[in-house]
């Protein structure tokens, strides 16, 4: 599931997904407790997993690599809730919306 | 207290005599009528950017591009000359929609040797050519040759593909003029890996265009995305541009940036300390040819704070440069008075590590931050010209790009109707 110095993160399995507009839904789903656990265990590991993927090919990652990816694109999305907004929806946004459409494959 | 220094007549508006410096009215935003004027006398006859060639790459590829404000839509294929051409999507049978997926307002795209009809077949090549009639022996006297699809002005531009509905209409580069001469030679086609973000926001769209064409609003609308020190500096400091220029009918604002990476860390929110990235993109710029120098026109002052210029392309084209190497574009598509289609396109150098696509994706992910709670302040401003309390509105000189915006959307709508009459 993911490279095994990393199996501590197995627990947010469910932040492994695919596209923005995943992650997107899944952090308006997520309360502010959910987000900060996922948070608070997955942000020590960005630079050591930054590090790890950095030895593969970005376009040819082995299946534990790509989920562990895709695990540290979920913490970006939830980076402002937990580190700036301290609630999931952008304040001041109402019923605004913008959807991503096109973005990088991986 | 004045930071940068300003040009000689003591502000910038007042360099363009015929902006005038009094309050601006807004019934151009509200009002049914002048919408219907515009469609006909700027969007019916001005070059529109639809995309980039990046779009179609090989022969076959087509897209179709949604032009509400024409009542039309149109198709952009490449042929098998390689040439880029537009048609309207229609076909000339009995005029159903040519091409489209399910649900007729959707824009698609494809590949394909040629465009065929749902509804009776009729078939056409990529250079639009009627190539096959369904029972062709049942019609009368029909010449295959008078039936092609109706094509529309199609030109390029540094790899942005532009149409224009007024086959009378000046070639695109004359269109485009100094500003866009000023920016060729940047290196457009190696950031070819874009992010994409799409709304319909409730509010005309000259106002969208308004909202990025100053920055006047950043420190305040946006001072919660900064840590609380920071931004009490920035409201302090409130906004100066370093520079803008008004080539009518386009404009530009240059303005300096100095987050990308920052003076202080502690500045910055932790993701974007180990990801070296945030608002102003990933801090570290891409190893490629063309970004140094930059061509003469971005960075026009060649200031060393330097950090981002906005190109306003009329009527709806917004190219937005940042200094870490990587661009932006708008859109600003109008369905309704009241309503537009935005749409907005990161461009980055294709990442070739997970530490490069992490700071890409916090980039496009800051943006969408942003944008947002620009696109719902939008709809507030909308609902409340409407209301029509307030009309005119006093501009200031770091509002320069929304005076001319006005003015140049008016003088258009004018020359047009003197014209018909």
């Amino acid at each position: 599931m993911l490279p095994s110095d990393f199996a501590s993160l197995a627990p947010y399995a469910e932040w492994i997904l695919a596209t923005e507009p995943e992650r997107y839904a899944k952090r308006l789903a997520s309360s502010m407790e959910e987000m900060q656990a996922f948070y608070d265990a997955a942000f020590p590991h960005l630079e050591p997993a930054t590090a790890h993927l950095d030895k593969f090919e970005l376009n040819d990652l082995p299946e534990p690599e790509r989920n562990l990816l895709l695990l540290m694109f979920s913490l970006v999305m939830v980076s402002f809730p937990v580190e700036v907004w301290k609630q999931a929806r952008v304040p001041d946004s109402g019923a605004a919306y913008l959807d991503l459409v096109v973005e990088p494959r991986i | 207290m004045a930071h940068f220094t300003k040009p000689a007549p003591g502000s910038w508006t007042e360099q363009y005599p015929e902006l005038g410096t009094g309050p601006v009215n807004y019934e151009d935003s509200v009002d049914p009528a002048y919408y219907e004027a515009e469609r006909e006398a700027v969007f019916k006859r001005t070059w529109l950017n639809v995309g980039r060639v990046e779009r179609v790459p090989r022969v076959g590829n087509y897209f179709t591009k949604e032009l509400t404000v024409a009542n039309t839509s149109l198709i952009i294929v490449r042929g098998k000359d390689q040439q880029i051409r537009a048609f309207h999507n229609v076909c000339r049978h009995r005029g159903n929609k040519l091409v489209w997926n399910d649900y007729p307002g959707e824009e698609v795209s494809g590949t394909c040797r040629q465009f065929t009809c749902k509804y009776h077949a009729w078939r056409y090549d990529l250079a639009g050519e009627l190539t096959f009639v369904q029972q062709e022996e049942e019609f009368f006297d029909l010449d295959k040759g008078d039936y092609g699809l109706k094509s529309v002005r199609c030109e390029i531009w540094e790899g942005f593909i532009f149409i224009n509905l007024n086959p009378e209409a000046a070639p695109l580069t004359e269109y485009l003029g100094e500003l866009a001469k000023g920016v060729e030679g940047y290196p457009f086609d190696k950031m070819t890996e874009v992010f994409s973000y799409k709304a319909e926001v409730g509010s005309n769209w000259k106002l969208f265009i308004d909202a990025f064409a100053e920055f006047y609003h950043a420190p305040v609308l946006h001072q919660k995305q900064a840590t609380k020190e920071e931004a009490e500096k920035l409201l302090g400091y409130g906004f100066e541009a370093l520079h803008y220029e008004l080539r009518s009918p386009h404009s530009m604002i240059s303005s300096w940036g100095g987050m990308a990476p920052p003076k202080d860390p502690s500045m910055v929110k932790p993701i974007e300390r180990v990801l070296r990235s945030g608002l102003f993109g990933p801090w570290d710029r891409p190893d490629i040819e063309g970004l140094d120098p930059l061509p003469s026109g971005i960075n026009p002052a060649k200031h060393r704070s330097w950090g981002t210029d906005s190109f306003e392309f009329f009527p709806n084209f917004t190219l937005l440069f940042w200094a870490p190497g990587w661009y932006l574009t708008y859109h600003y598509w109008p369905t309704a008075v009241d309503k537009h289609v935005f749409e907005a396109s990161l461009y980055f150098v294709p990442a070739k590590t997970a530490r490069e696509r992490l700071a890409q994706e916090l980039a496009a992910v800051t943006f969408k931050e942003y944008a947002l709670q620009d696109a719902n302040t939008l709809e507030a401003t909308q609902t409340m010209l409407k209301g029509r309390v307030v009309t005119d509105f006093p501009l200031n000189d770091q509002e320069i790009l929304l005076r001319h915006l006005h003015k140049v959307v008016g003088d258009y709508v004018k020359e047009h109707s003197v014209a018909a009459q």
